[in-house]
């Protein structure tokens, strides 16, 4: 199969004007998780490990801490919905580039997966908060 | 499109078997069980049977020729799988813009 039918897998990533050190953080602590992925979270940071992630008016869903390599590598696998079995699994990636950081992120599992009905609305909600600007600015990294 | 609409979309695309039907049937265009068989490590009841799964998701419409039966994919219902995994993509786009704020914001 030269082109799959479907993609199982997305991968997207970002240069970040920032050390590793501080991208990890970022990416890893339940305070910052809270900021840029969910409403509210709760993470127990070692292979294994339970992540709580809590969106208001969605309820809360589980994940499972999959790889703890600081400063390079974080994976979890998430519970994409309350009521069903199917996960998709979540690897992020981060490569020093100078003083800068190249975070990738590569989301896989899709055909295993049973969808969210609110997934649409939830979008929707997210892109109200609007991102315009910066999208346009990741298009260019991405397109480099 | 609804959950119960969304969950047999999925399911029917959750099949390894499946996916390669689906790609036989785009590459070849409108064809038979019988021809999708041949192509493929399983039995005619298999096709036969994978076929109905794709149909009830409604990936793929089946029409009367003559003696036989010819099967088609609907592109319009693959892209809507494809645009749930964009959706997924450009929800990732976001999410990393917000960690780049927050990273770059001192």
């Amino acid at each position: 199969m030269v082109v799959p039918v479907v993609p199982d897998s997305i991968a997207r990533e970002i240069v970040i004007d920032a050390p590793p050190e501080r991208v990890w953080a970022i990416v890893t602590e339940a305070q910052h998780l809270a900021a840029w992925f969910s409403d509210d979270a709760e993470v127990d940071l070692r292979p294994g490990g339970a992540m709580l992630l809590t969106w208001h008016g969605h309820g809360t869903y589980r994940a499972r801490v999959e790889t703890v390599e600081a400063p390079h590598t974080f994976a979890f696998r998430w519970l994409r919905r309350q009521d069903a079995e199917g996960s998709t699994l979540v690897v992020m990636t981060l490569t020093p580039e100078g003083a800068s950081t190249r975070l990738r992120v590569v989301e896989s599992g899709f055909a295993d997966l049973e969808w969210p009905e609110d997934e649409r609305a939830r979008h929707a909600d997210e892109n109200r908060v609007g991102w315009g600007v910066e999208l346009d600015e990741l298009r260019a990294y991405a397109e480099r | 499109m609804t959950q119960e609409d969304a969950d047999r979309l999925w399911a029917a695309l959750g099949d390894p078997m499946r996916l390669r039907l689906l790609d036989l049937l785009l590459e070849h265009g409108e064809t038979t069980a019988s021809a999708l068989a041949t192509a493929l490590p399983i039995t005619r009841q298999g096709v036969a049977k994978h076929l109905a799964v794709l149909r009830r998701a409604e990936l793929v419409v089946a029409r009367r020729a003559g003696r036989e039966v010819r099967f088609a994919v609907r592109e319009e219902r693959l892209d809507q799988a494809r645009r749930q995994i964009a959706q997924v993509a450009a929800r990732w786009d976001e999410r990393l813009v917000a960690i780049k704020r927050i990273a770059e914001g001192g």
